[in-house]
């Protein structure tokens, strides 16, 4: 990785680093926008006792689902995970931890994680029991709850098209949590599904500047559909 | 007689206004959509990144990489806007979203709301529910107004786990039209052949019945 070229040509390389007991912030909302292939990795490199931030947790047998199959999280931080049984199975037998958020306190967190904000006030989860054990405050006659930012070990994210300094598009709703992901880790790997030369981006339409993002792999993905609605044409 | 699915959504969707941003929550609310009355123009938001939010896709329309925050498949109308969840939420907590119609377990005559957890069920997670009760300008409540055994939803106080405070304006079950102030449930309409009487009776918590009582209209 010379210079600014962060292109990496194997998922070995993107995720070379990844240890037991780290923190992974992983984009995606439900099986949309997920980086596939550095997920694949991380069950193949059987790495234990992670804790992984992310919207949800996959399905069974998909995403990052698959990484409780041979118990690689430790704990979950997400604001919905009724998708799969492995997970309700080692909740429940009490393997696996969680930690449930709210949505737009999920994705504020990992923005302020990665803008150097260590904590903020918001209003959601007020007299709820997210609140319970965290400072509360008065500010103009409501109240609000002090939460505090994420950063991650590694943050994984998948986006339409890279250039090799890391600047990144992403493509309709799977842009969801990657951008914000991508700000928040110390090595911030993005999966992407064509790397451009530099240039053929836009400089005003690059969603996340490179300067977030430590390595590029061009992957290749199923894009699984979780609900699939149609309507007769 | 008691309202059906549909007809709690078509009361909802009178409160449509012109020029309305709506966020609308899983189950009956979706439903809302269906029937925005004629001349109006809403905008349909959906938290996981996407303001102007369309119909189901055709076969040939769907896209992976086009859902909406129930994870189905979904298309954006010609205007939309796509952005991050951060951006989406900014939307919702700034007080930018002028209406959300969502479900709940449990309403009470404060305006606390009980929707996402049931201690000694599987708690599967609150998604943007909290952000949404926290953040939008104007808050309606569908649910039936009591449970199949007959008790009511309407409390005194929320018994479940709390998803908001005192953000509650609105409630449409399917027998009752109602608007929470000043610590009680007002009664505003009564659904088509529904007696004033069931509905006190079927209401726990503090209820206002002033004058008469109109039945909903519908067109």
């Amino acid at each position: 990785m010379a210079g600014f070229n962060k292109v990496v040509h194997s998922y070995e390389d993107a995720m070379a680093g990844l240890q037991d007991g780290m923190t992974v912030i992983a984009g995606g909302f439900g099986l949309c926008g997920i980086p596939e292939g550095l997920i694949a990795q991380i069950k193949k490199m059987k790495t234990k006792d992670l804790t992984v931030v992310s919207n949800n947790c996959g399905v069974d047998g998909f995403g990052l689902g698959i990484l409780l199959e041979d118990r690689q999280i430790k704990k979950m931080v997400a604001s919905y995970v009724g998708e799969n049984a492995l997970f309700e199975k080692q909740l429940l037998s009490g393997e696996l931890e969680v930690e449930l958020t709210p949505q737009g306190t999920l994705a504020e967190k990992m923005r302020a994680g990665g803008a150097g904000i260590p904590a903020f006030f918001t209003a959601t989860g007020y007299g709820t029991p997210v609140a319970e054990g965290k400072e509360t405050r008065e500010i103009d006659g409501r109240h609000y709850v002090l939460e505090p930012a994420i950063t991650g070990d590694f943050a994984i994210v998948r986006a339409w098209k890279a250039d090799r300094y890391g600047n990144l598009v992403f493509r309709h709703t799977s842009m969801n949590f990657n951008p914000m992901a991508a700000t928040a880790g110390k090595i911030t790997v993005a999966e992407v599904e064509e790397i451009v030369e530099p240039g053929e981006l836009e400089p005003s339409q690059i969603h996340t500047p490179g300067i977030y993002v430590q390595r590029v792999i061009k992957g290749n993905f199923e894009k699984r559909i979780e609900r699939r609605m149609v309507r007769q044409g | 007689m008691a309202l059906s699915r549909e007809q709690v959504a078509m009361r909802v969707a009178q409160e449509l206004q012109d020029g309305y941003y709506v966020n609308l929550g899983i189950g009956i609310p979706t439903l809302v959509a269906n029937y925005v009355p004629a001349g109006i123009e809403v905008m349909l938001q959906s938290e996981n990144g996407l303001l102007g939010m369309g119909p189901y896709p055709t076969e040939d329309e769907i896209d992976a990489d086009m859902i909406n925050a129930g994870k189905e498949t979904v298309t954006a109308i010609k205007g939309a806007a796509i952005f991050s969840s951060a951006e989406s939420f900014a939307m919702i907590r700034g007080g930018h979203v002028d209406l959300t119609v969502l479900g709940a377990f449990e309403v009470d005559q404060n305006g606390n709301i009980a929707s996402w957890m049931i201690p000694g069920k599987l708690v599967k997670g609150m998604g943007g529910a909290m952000d949404l009760v926290a953040g939008a300008q104007n808050i309606v409540v569908t649910m039936t107004h009591a449970d199949k055994y007959g008790n009511s939803k309407l409390l005194t106080d929320c018994t479940l786990p709390l998803t908001g405070v005192g953000c509650v304006k609105k409630i449409v079950t399917d027998l009752a039209v109602l608007e929470v102030r000043n610590g009680a449930f007002h009664l505003l309409e009564r659904a088509p052949g529904i007696s004033v009487e069931e509905i006190k009776q079927k209401t726990a918590g503090k209820l206002v019945i002033e004058g008469d009582i109109p039945e909903m209209v519908f067109n």
